[in-house]
């Protein structure tokens, strides 16, 4: 039972979101080796505690999100929006 | 008589009887009544029959623990089996049926298991896994399947409806700054004290009444509790279960909306699944009577000793004539008074030594007895008791009624849902919950607090807590203390016999007996968790409310450890079952999920389209003329495309509009193919991999301008890929200008396929001359009008093989398209094609689509290697060739044609060597169709190694699930006009 305070929408059920991926990960160049890849893609920390993912505001304003949850508890510590310059201006909104 | 009503009793009105019938036997009971009211009034002390041994049960308790009157209500498609007879409201006309017994109740062919109970003892089911003991132990499972269905024939509760259920649920949500959860004392007082400080507060409460255990009190008056709350700006919520807490405060109450009434209003719901968002929760879920396990501990005529005073003072019916009440506790000293006051003859059995009560000298006191055994089967005649020092000195009461107290236990599973472990409190022998993080106090019983003014007290505590936790300071004030009987209660859990065959039951509902905890024990089940499994104690639909604490106490004393050692099991949701279809709520048939449909539908349905369900869109599936077939009119609509010209509805692929600077860069990016150097006005048709170098997609993209393209996805991946671009553009490539919007609903599109497709195209559009090879050629995007003036964009693109062109308009516009290019089809004796065709069309020509890009397959295994660019870096690139699926035995895509031309085969067909038809074969085949052209059926699909090693082999495709075997070839994938010249024309 997730709330989420999307940066732009305001707090909305978990069930408008679809979750990403891990959002501490730094993909590679498209031209890195194989090798950088299979890191990025594959390998995972196990977080017991706060993770940083991403998640996508699917059915509703559509900006991809990094939330700070702790895997634990799901208690969120911080939203905001991934892409710098709307996290900028969503930010100057609140 | 035993059991009767009383003059002067009860919240019950007797102004309006109300009649029911009982194992279709019609009776009569009052508005106010519970089922178990009513049935008791009526002196009807056989219920139910147990799980295992068909043994009669009685009405245990007076709430939502009960275990033995459990009963079917309603018949037909309405029959809604295990009903707690004690929660069921009774209303007028209510048909209540005994379960688990043939013929009935009172007599039942099942009691045989009674005198076999030797093989229904814990594990039972088990070790017939292993074989029928003692027979065939350890000889497998073979004697299981024959046994199954009698066995769960015999075994089980009532029977639920097989038909649809008729009624309809609905889901809620709500939101409030405090929620109390019981109305008991405690909760009353917090809801007060919280809402007196103007925050938004919701009282929850299972019961029709309000008022907890204080409606066992005679003098209580429910009605002007509600009134009270009300002013105080408190929403009541009645008939309203919290049956689970989750994360982030959060708590799922299932409300019985119309269970109470006769001839609900259709338009209501009879059940409403409610979330509810709280800031902070206030549990004042009470807490349960428990039993004491002895020698027939569960004949007809026991009872918790608080629910014979609920039945006294809240029904008004007096559930005995000669009481006896066994306790190891102070709780049913009030009781018994107020028994004794009502005309019951009373005895009291308490196990203490010392202990210093007011009694009137009518009520006999035994100190140090404890109950021995019950005799009597249907109903009780009388009670051995015992010394609890010397369990030889024995004697017999004579009585109608034994009503039990084992001690309390606090509703802690609300808390438990939280993963919060309860603390086992050892002056009060009972768990109380343990320390809790989260935004949630728990007050009153539940938390071991007994007398009610310590009640009242803990829920304004409580409430300030809330309080604080909401920014409102208030003075810390501590809770009074667990406990608060005069006298200590005695660890009495067991008495034990020497009889045999001895039945103390600890879990009435599943029909666990004292001796399955030691027999467990003996077969070395040590752990609580274990031993639940293995017995399957607290594994009814009480979930242990009543026996949990007893086979603890049990296990305890078999491994020699306390019962804090042994620990406690968890508790989980739901705390009451939740019926399916309130969790389903509206979601059912044709709102099981939302329908999507083409601008074009209603165009397509009147011109004879049959319609088939894909993903979310309904999408025309053939044109039957004069009562075809399926199979005729696909046949026929695929030749006249072939042959002449054909429309079809495409409106279902993924349009996604990409505007910018950096639009290029990010289309050259995402697909394998090179698109840098697309001219404006040409399209391409592109795959995209993951980033793991499997494919996601395949469609086309055209460039309408120097900064514009527009993309089509396929019709499944649409929304996967959108999300994609966004996350890229979001995440990852913050730095490229560029914008993707779903255009999706935005554009209707129509392919126009075959020989006459360009003919057909230069009648619709606004310029006769338009449409030729030089203007239009192959992958030839035209932005232009149609002969009404209405833009259109054409592009010349070929899923069939054939010349072939997909025209799109904005949405509005689709009916007009469609009469246009149907009215100018028609002339070149053209048709109109459904999915059906469409798919046969397609697999002639090998093309793939979702059916062979499932999520394994490479750009290589498609035979599409050559569209995977050795120039530029793009998503999958660097992933695309490693390790496994670079392998040499990948499978590749290749065609299928049955040896014998007259053979069918389905998809999934496994494909097999010769000799060795087994397991997952060397390939499989995943589209088939029969192909106009070719005149026999033909299939695309997988196989290791490709076409390269199984040419002219002839090889098996089995088919196990439809019983078919076949021999097939593998042959090219393209299996007509390899060079595509048509396509080309
Ligand atoms: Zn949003």
């Amino acid at each position: 039972m997730i709330r989420i305070k999307c940066p732009y929408c305001g707090e909305r059920d978990h069930s408008e979101f679809t979750y990403g991926s891990d959002a501490s990960i730094k993909y590679p160049a498209l031209d890195a080796p194989e090798s950088e890849w299979t890191q990025a893609i594959f390998f995972r920390e196990n977080i017991r505690g706060m993770q940083k993912e991403t998640w996508h505001h699917t059915n509703g304003c559509r900006l991809w999100l990094e939330v700070e949850r702790s895997t634990i508890t799901h208690e969120i510590k911080s939203v905001k929006a991934c892409h710098p310059q709307i996290e900028k201006i969503t930010k100057s909104k609140l | 008589m035993t059991s009767v009503r009383k003059d002067n009793y009860g919240k019950i009105n007797r102004d309006k009887a109300v009649s029911f019938t009982w194992d279709n036997k019609e009776y009569s009971g009052y508005e106010g009544d519970s089922l178990a009211s009513a049935l008791l009034a009526n002196d009807i002390k056989i219920v139910g029959r147990s799980f295992k041994y068909h043994r009669p049960r009685g009405v245990m308790s007076s709430g939502v623990e009960e275990s033995g009157a459990l009963v079917t209500i309603g018949s037909g498609s309405k029959r809604d089996p295990n009903v707690r007879a004690t929660t069921q409201e009774l209303y007028e006309g209510l048909d209540a049926k005994g379960q688990n017994a043939f013929p009935s109740v009172n007599f039942d062919f099942g009691g045989i298991n009674n005198y076999l109970g030797r093989f229904f003892a814990a594990g039972f089911y088990y070790k017939t896994f292993m074989g029928l003991p003692p027979f065939e132990w350890g000889k497998g499972t073979g004697i299981w399947m024959v046994f199954e269905k009698i066995i769960r024939k015999a075994a089980g509760m009532g029977k639920a409806s097989r038909e649809p259920d008729p009624d309809s649920y609905e889901h809620s949500n709500d939101f409030c700054d405090v929620l109390v959860v019981g109305s008991g004392p405690a909760g009353v007082a917090a809801a007060k004290e919280t809402a007196n400080q103007n925050l938004n507060v919701i009282l929850i409460e299972q019961d029709s009444l309000l008022g907890g255990n204080n409606l066992a009190d005679r003098k209580f008056d429910p009605s002007l509790l509600q009134k009270q709350l009300e002013s105080y700006g408190v929403r009541v919520m009645s008939r309203t279960t919290a049956f689970g807490v989750y994360d982030n405060t959060v708590v799922g109450a299932l409300e019985r909306v119309t269970d109470h009434i006769s001839n609900p209003n259709t338009s209501l719901p009879r059940q409403r699944f409610r979330t509810i968002r709280a800031k902070h929760i206030i549990l004042a879920s009470g807490a349960l009577e428990r039993h004491i396990a002895f020698n027939n501990n569960d004949i007809p005529g026991v009872m918790t000793a608080n629910a014979a005073r609920h039945y006294l003072n809240r029904y008004g019916v007096l559930t005995g004539k000669n009481i006896v009440i066994t306790t190891n506790n102070d709780s049913v000293y009030q009781t018994a008074i107020e028994l004794h006051e009502a005309g019951s003859k009373v005895t009291i059995l308490d196990s203490r030594k010392d202990i210093s009560m007011d009694l009137p000298k009518e009520i006999e006191l035994h100190l140090e007895t404890l109950p021995f055994s019950i005799n009597g089967s249907k109903k009780i005649q009388s009670l051995d008791v015992c010394k609890a020092k010397d369990k030889t000195n024995k004697y017999t009461i004579i009585c109608d009624q034994v009503l039990v107290s084992g001690g309390w236990s606090p509703i802690v599973n609300l808390v438990s849902h939280r993963g919060i472990e309860p603390v086992w409190n050892e002056e009060n022998l009972c768990f109380v919950p343990g320390d809790i993080k989260e935004n949630i106090t728990v007050v009153g019983s539940a938390r071991g607090i007994w007398n009610n003014d310590d009640c009242v007290e803990s829920g304004i505590v409580g409430a300030n807590e809330a309080m604080n936790t909401l920014g409102i300071d208030r003075k810390e004030i501590s809770f009074p203390s667990v406990g608060g009987w005069s006298n200590s209660i005695d660890a009495l859990y067991e008495v034990k016999s020497n009889k045999f065959p001895s039945k103390s039951f600890i879990d009435f509902q599943h029909d666990v007996t004292a001796e399955d905890v030691r027999l467990a024990h003996r077969e070395g089940f040590v752990s609580v968790e274990h031993l639940k499994r293995y017995t399957t104690l607290g594994m009814a639909n009480d979930q242990g409310k009543m026996g949990n604490i007893i086979g603890l106490s049990l296990m305890a004393e078999q491994l020699d450890k306390t019962i804090p050692e042994v620990g406690t099991t968890v508790f989980r949701p739901p705390y009451t079952p939740v019926p399916i279809g309130a969790l389903t709520g509206r979601n059912v048939d044709k709102h099981f999920r939302p329908l999507r449909v083409t601008p074009m539908h209603q165009w397509n349905i009147d011109h004879g389209a049959k319609m088939i369900d894909v993903g979310l869109y309904q999408r025309p599936w053939y044109y039957p003329e004069n009562n075809e077939t399926l199979s005729d009119s696909y046949i026929r609509e695929a030749t006249i495309v072939r042959k002449t010209v054909g429309i079809c509805d495409v409106t279902s692929l993924g349009k996604i509009a990409i505007q910018g600077p950096d639009a290029t860069e990010l289309v050259n990016r995402i697909y394998t193919n090179p698109f840098a150097k697309l001219p404006i006005g040409k399209a391409r048709y592109g795959i995209m991999l993951r980033d793991d170098g499997i494919v996601m997609d395949d469609g086309t993209s055209w460039r309408l301008g120097e900064n514009e393209y527009f993309m089509t996805t396929s019709t499944a991946a649409a929304a996967k890929v959108m999300s994609w671009l966004e996350e890229l553009l979001q995440t990852r490539w913050t730095d490229l200008k560029v914008n993707v919007t779903s255009v999706s609903e935005q554009w209707a599109g129509a392919a126009i396929a075959g020989p006459k497709s360009r003919d057909v195209l230069n009648e619709c559009v606004f310029d006769p001359n338009e449409i030729t090879n030089e203007n239009l050629p192959f992958m030839g995007v035209l932005q232009t009008k149609l002969k009404d003036g209405t833009p259109c964009r054409v592009v010349r693109i070929s899923f069939s093989g054939e010349l072939a062109y997909e025209m799109y308009i904005e949405s509005d516009y689709a009916h007009g398209m469609m009469d246009i290019l149907w009215e100018n089809a028609q002339k070149y004796d053209g048709c109109l094609y459904g999915l059906e065709a469409l798919g046969a069309l397609r697999v002639e020509k090998g093309h793939v689509t979702a059916a062979e890009l499932d999520g394994r397959v490479t750009i290589d295994d498609a035979g599409l290697g050559k569209m995977a660019s050795t120039k530029k870096s793009y998503i999958g690139s660097a992933m695309r060739k490693r390790g496994v699926l670079s392998a040499d035995d990948r499978e590749m895509l290749v065609g299928f044609f049955p040896i014998n031309e007259k053979e069918t085969f389905n998809a999934g067909t496994i494909v097999c060597e010769k000799n060795q038809i087994e397991g997952q074969g060397v390939g499989r085949i995943t589209s088939v169709t029969h192909s106009p052209e070719l005149g026999h059926w033909i299939g695309i699909g997988f196989v290791k190694g490709g076409l390269e090693k199984w040419k002219d082999i002839t090889l098996v495709g089995a088919d196990p699930v439809r019983d078919k075997q076949m021999e097939i070839k593998v042959v090219s994938p393209h299996m007509i006009d390899p060079e595509g010249k048509r396509m080309y024309a």
